[in-house]
């Protein structure tokens, strides 16, 4: 199967690779996908008031996959949570035009930039709380 | 050295220029009909094609009148297969065979279920081989044929097919063996073998594509099959359609040079193989080399390397041409389903490549691959959300997954 040049490119240069600290408060973690699927993604966002001051991932998956992870930590990184929530996976299927048998990999990195956002969520509320 | 580099000898192989030579003139200068009988152009072309079915008998033991030309294995496989339980429809309707056989074979049986047969699929061990004892625990009343691949094509593992043939023999079961693989790389004796039907591709063994044969056994039993082709009767009735001379001409000299050189070829194949896992093991964790390591076709390595995901890996191995023991690349997404009967997990299944090595593979070529793939697998991990967690000490078969992709 023939890549776009955009996922050749994030796969050659992946941006934000890496882990941030999962047990700051201002850092938020997603986990999604499972390794008998192929595919797990790990994307995490530092919060600084209500905007993501940065954003790594680590993915186990195709090409495809890595590069959906790599473009959805760029394009969060300085965008405020809510603007970063109304990224859909389509936006990144148009991206990197990704052929229907790679959706899957759109729609995971879509769910870990909200499960990272949930995490986040979660745990400045329980800050508050106490 | 050229790139990309060729490793996958076990999809296909480059015909080998000595029986392209061997063929050429077949193209053009002796092009006749070989059922011609009225011409020298067809007795010429005849002539050639007796000549190939004696190369192909002397490299399997077998006479040349047990040969039937074929467009290759896929054929060979319907027509032993199906042309046996057809002909034997009055014995039983029951078939024996392995979940790690080929998709022509595994999907020829459920044709057949699907027409009323019962199959029994045999489990093999985790090195993706399948016992007698196996066999004998399977057999009916009713049982026709056991049909078992002799060396597996994806993980390379060699089936016992001597030992499985006399115990078919000694309960008049009839024995198809898928020998693609095998046939041209280790030692085939279709007599001592105790084979009844067997299939051969030519361009697995550095022959042309298009053309195969299928091994027919002619005595002890004379094995009987119904064509699945109607025609003009060709290859004794079994196999109607004008014979492709230059592929036989092409099938019959791959035979004659594979059947020359077999020890040499083998001697090759063993050491470019452990040249090769012997390096990528040294320098990476968590890798594994799937199959039977003392059952083992030369030139075939299966390799997992864990908490890589294959696909992004042969990506990573952008020099060498290699392929995926998951069929990631295809629609299914669908891990090998050769790798799951062998109890190989499917996180696992999803992070092998089978490397193939050939008559043409160098010892330079296997160094840049080795070396390419350390890379490639030690970048990738550097990416990997499941090797961080495994050097952190997490179990990952304790973990939640979220996923219903």
């Amino acid at each position: 199967m023939a890549y776009s040049d955009k996922v050749v490119d994030h796969y050659n240069n992946p941006r934000n690779v890496g882990s941030l600290d999962k047990n700051s408060q201002t850092v938020g973690t997603g986990v999604v996908g499972a390794p008998e699927c192929g595919d797990v993604m790990k994307l995490q966002i530092e919060v600084e008031g209500d905007t993501i001051v940065d954003a790594k991932f680590k993915t186990f998956g195709c090409g495809s996959a890595i590069a959906s992870s790599s473009l959805a930590t760029e394009w969060i990184k300085g965008k405020k949570i809510d603007e970063a929530l109304q990224i859909t996976n389509s936006d990144i299927v148009e991206e990197l035009s990704l052929p229907p048998v790679k959706i899957h990999c759109s729609v995971l990195a879509e769910d870990a930039i909200k499960s990272a956002i949930a995490d986040y969520k979660q745990k400045s509320s329980e800050g508050e709380a106490q | 050295m050229d790139l990309p580099i060729y490793l996958d000898y076990q999809a296909t192989t480059p015909v080998d220029p000595r029986v392209l030579e061997a063929m050429l003139p077949y193209f053009t200068e002796v092009f006749g009909n070989a059922a011609s009988r009225s011409h020298p152009f067809g007795w010429d072309a005849e002539g050639a094609v007796e000549k190939a079915r004696k190369q192909i008998g002397s490299l399997i033991g077998a006479s040349p009148k047990e040969i039937i030309f074929t467009s290759g294995s896929t054929e060979g496989i319907n027509l032993g297969i199906k042309g046996a339980i057809e002909m034997h429809a009055a014995k039983g309707n029951h078939i024996i065979t392995t979940l790690v056989e080929h998709k022509a074979v595994l999907d020829t049986c459920k044709h057949l279920e699907k027409q009323g047969c019962e199959v029994t699929y045999l489990v093999p061990d985790t090195t993706g081989r399948v016992s007698a004892e196996q066999v004998a625990g399977a057999m009916r009343e009713d049982t026709v044929l056991v049909a078992m691949i002799w060396a597996n094509n994806e993980i390379g593992t060699i089936n016992p097919i001597r030992e499985i043939g006399a115990l078919c023999h000694e309960r008049g079961v009839l024995f198809f063996v898928d020998g693609t693989q095998a046939a041209g790389k280790i030692p085939v004796d279709v007599s001592a073998d105790n084979i009844d039907l067997m299939c051969i591709s030519g361009h697995k063994i550095y022959g042309p594509k298009g053309v195969g044969c299928l091994y027919v056994r002619r005595r002890n039993p004379r094995v009987r099959i119904v064509a699945q082709m109607d025609g003009g009767g060709h290859e004794r009735g079994m196999r109607s359609g004008t014979i492709n001379v230059p592929g036989v001409v092409g099938l019959g000299s791959a035979c004659a040079v594979a059947e020359q050189d077999l020890e040499k070829d083998a001697a090759h194949s063993i050491a470019l193989r452990e040249r090769f896992e012997a390096k990528v093991l040294e320098a990476l964790d968590y890798t594994t080399v799937n199959g039977n390591h003392e059952h083992r076709l030369p030139g075939c390595s299966n390799v997992s390397f864990c908490y890589v995901e294959g696909e992004s890996l042969i990506m990573g191995v952008k020099d060498l041409a290699v392929s995926s023991g998951s069929a990631c690349t295809s629609a299914s997404l669908e891990p090998s389903h050769v790798l799951r009967a062998c109890g190989v997990g499917d996180e696992l299944a999803h992070s092998s490549i089978r490397f193939g090595f050939g008559r043409m593979t160098t010892e330079e070529q296997v160094d840049f691959a080795a070396d390419q793939t350390i890379g490639a697998v030690k970048r990738l991990r550097e990416l990997s959300p499941l090797y961080e967690m495994v050097l952190e000490g997490i179990d990952l078969s304790k973990i939640q997954w979220q996923s219903d992709h």
